[in-house]
């Protein structure tokens, strides 16, 4: 009797409900450091923001500043025009480095340093290569035609075309490497079977390629919008904003208010971008969270 | 040998006008840069493509640092180097835990947390670098090389932990519960079973962590202003406050500053492509 008493208790089921409760407490006591970061560092600091951005006076306050209208209108451009534009170049280089090549292999190896490096000096490097006077590109200017090349940062569509052109230099390679790796993950046998029925290239891209990769293109496209809005050092460090201010964008026009000591104005300013942002956010959220 | 046929010939020669354009696109700030590094001043403005005297005397300049500039030079790259690991290992250590928590233990409210940290990824850095120059402000970290650490950590562990969610749900629960059976304790089974098992994530979460705060800028130029107290990025951007600046040790500091992350990134490009690259594009 007192075997089968003491067999009866090593059955598991009372053990095992405490270690699941121990579990837990491990579960929880292990989440703690990153909600201790999550409520000192995005919960306070964003509510904080959000109380200071309270007073509609901020907002007339950015209505009236030409330069918010400006940047808001840039950072726009930014999105729309410089974020398509660059994954269009992504998805085509992308079937580019696909092709099975030694060279080409080297190539890719090479073509990931833009992401590779920090992004300070190499964007210094071509705010000086832009020099009016001593850069690089108006000395080849002058060395072709015997003319002085434009005083580049000077004018404002040309700055932000520049900073935007920055902004691929540095993000395309990832985009590629991303788009790259959705399409070698396409079944190689469809290729070959449209190759039998006599499939052109743009009848394969058209019918195969795009089909699986829209889903990802899009993903992209709406990951790379978010992280654009937060992109600061490409039109800092190269513009700095000018000429007169007409470069800024929400990011870097919000560092500005705040370098002004103009904190709730600067809190507006991001504020007028959630319209924006939070859609953006619902849908990576969605496509992420599965 | 078989002569390549016509139409071979005229791929290649496609490829090729696709790949030299790249080439030339990615290396030129680049060489820029490189040619500045080892360019005396005159050479360095005159617009050359190859210097007429190349010298290593930039660097030696920058090493000694003989110039007002760069007196703080060392510093700098020392606050830098800890900043950027002491940012890699708490991120590892919050992310791996969360990650463990979440993932192995299925804590309950787990899926929300992971939710909260998605919905951080998805703050843009510059946004939140408004409030969060005024909260280190209230917290009296301001100057403080605490405040970029956290603020980094901060940016960094919520990707962290939805990679490291992704790659440990791939790890078959029957690894946890055999653990379990034998009489492994919860702290057991995280430093015996999955920590090794996680191994080219952990390393691969902790690369980017660490590559990330070193490449920082925005952050560290809000929230550190001393000369002794600044990254090096903050460095390079100071150089843009006089109007004469010396653009070819500008250049030579940015090349030293780049180098670290670039061997880092190729040394581990092998756990960063599998572990990045794989979970950002999960469809």
């Amino acid at each position: 009797m007192a075997i089968t008493l003491s067999g009866s208790d090593t059955i598991p089921a009372p053990p095992l409900s405490a270690r699941l409760t121990t579990q837990q407490v491990w579960g929880i006591l292990l989440l703690v450091p990153y909600l201790l970061v999550f409520l000192a560092f995005v919960v306070y600091p964003v509510g904080y923001g959000l109380w200071l951005a309270r007073n509609p006076a901020n907002y007339v306050a950015l209505y009236n500043d030409p330069i918010f209208a400006r940047a808001a209108v840039n950072t726009l451009i930014f999105l729309v025009i410089g974020i398509n534009v660059k994954m269009l170049i992504a998805l085509f280089l992308s079937g580019f480095f696909a092709q099975q090549r030694p060279w080409i292999k080297w190539l890719s190896v090479i073509f990931i340093l833009p992401w590779a490096v920090p992004s300070i000096p190499t964007i210094l490097s071509v705010r000086f290569m832009l020099n009016p006077e001593w850069g690089m590109v108006n000395h080849f200017i002058f060395s072709l035609t015997g003319d002085d090349g434009p005083n580049w940062l000077n004018d404002p569509t040309v700055a932000l075309t520049m900073a935007i052109a920055v902004h691929i230099w540095k993000s395309l390679p990832f985009w590629t490497l991303i788009l790259l790796t959705g399409r070698l993950a396409i079944p190689q046998d469809l290729y070959e079977a449209s190759e039998v029925d006599g499939a052109s290239p743009w009848q394969k891209f058209r019918f195969i390629t795009w089909p699986s990769m829209q889903m990802l293109y899009v993903t992209c496209t709406l990951l790379s919008m978010i992280w654009t809005l937060g992109d600061f050092n490409s039109v800092y460090l190269l513009t700095g904003g000018g000429p007169a201010d007409l470069t800024h964008v929400l990011s870097t026009l919000g560092i500005r208010y705040l370098r002004l000591d103009q904190l709730s104005l600067a809190m507006a300013s991001i504020v007028c971008a959630i319209p924006l942002v939070l859609p953006l956010m619902y849908f990576m959220m969605k496509r992420l969270s599965r | 040998m078989k002569l390549p046929t016509l139409r071979e010939v005229g791929t290649e020669a496609k490829l090729l006008l696709i790949g030299i354009p790249v080439f030339i696109w990615t290396m030129i700030p680049i060489y820029h840069m490189f040619l500045f590094a080892i360019s005396p001043k005159e050479d360095a403005f005159s617009g050359k493509l190859w210097p007429d005297h190349p010298t290593l005397h930039n660097f030696h300049i920058v090493f000694y640092q003989e110039h007002y500039f760069l007196r703080d030079f060392w510093i700098q790259f020392w606050n830098s180097t800890v900043i950027a690991l002491a940012a890699g290992a708490l991120t590892l250590f919050i992310a791996t835990a969360a990650a463990f928590s979440i993932s192995r233990l299925k804590v309950p409210g787990g899926r929300w947390v992971m939710n909260l940290a998605l919905f951080t990824y998805f703050i843009p850095a510059a946004f939140l670098a408004v409030p969060m120059y005024r909260t280190m402000g209230n917290y009296g970290l301001l100057n403080n090389h605490w405040s970029l650490i956290l603020a980094m950590v901060t940016i960094a562990s919520p990707y962290a932990i939805w990679v490291l969610k992704q790659a440990s749900d791939k790890l078959p629960v029957e690894l946890d519960e055999a653990a379990v059976m034998d009489g492994a304790t919860t702290l057991q089974l995280f430093r015996l079973v999955y920590v090794p098992l996680m191994m080219p994530s952990l390393v691969a979460i902790g690369t980017y962590a660490v590559l990330l705060a070193w490449n920082e800028y925005l952050y560290a130029f809000l929230l550190l202003s001393k000369d002794t107290d600044i990254t090096l990025p903050v460095a390079l951007g100071n150089f843009l406050a006089a109007d004469d600046s010396p653009w070819e040790l500008l250049m030579t500091t940015g090349f030293i500053y780049a180098l670290p992350p670039a061997a880092v990134y190729y040394a581990f490009k092998r756990y960063m492509v599998g572990g990045l690259t794989a979970g950002a594009v999960k469809s």
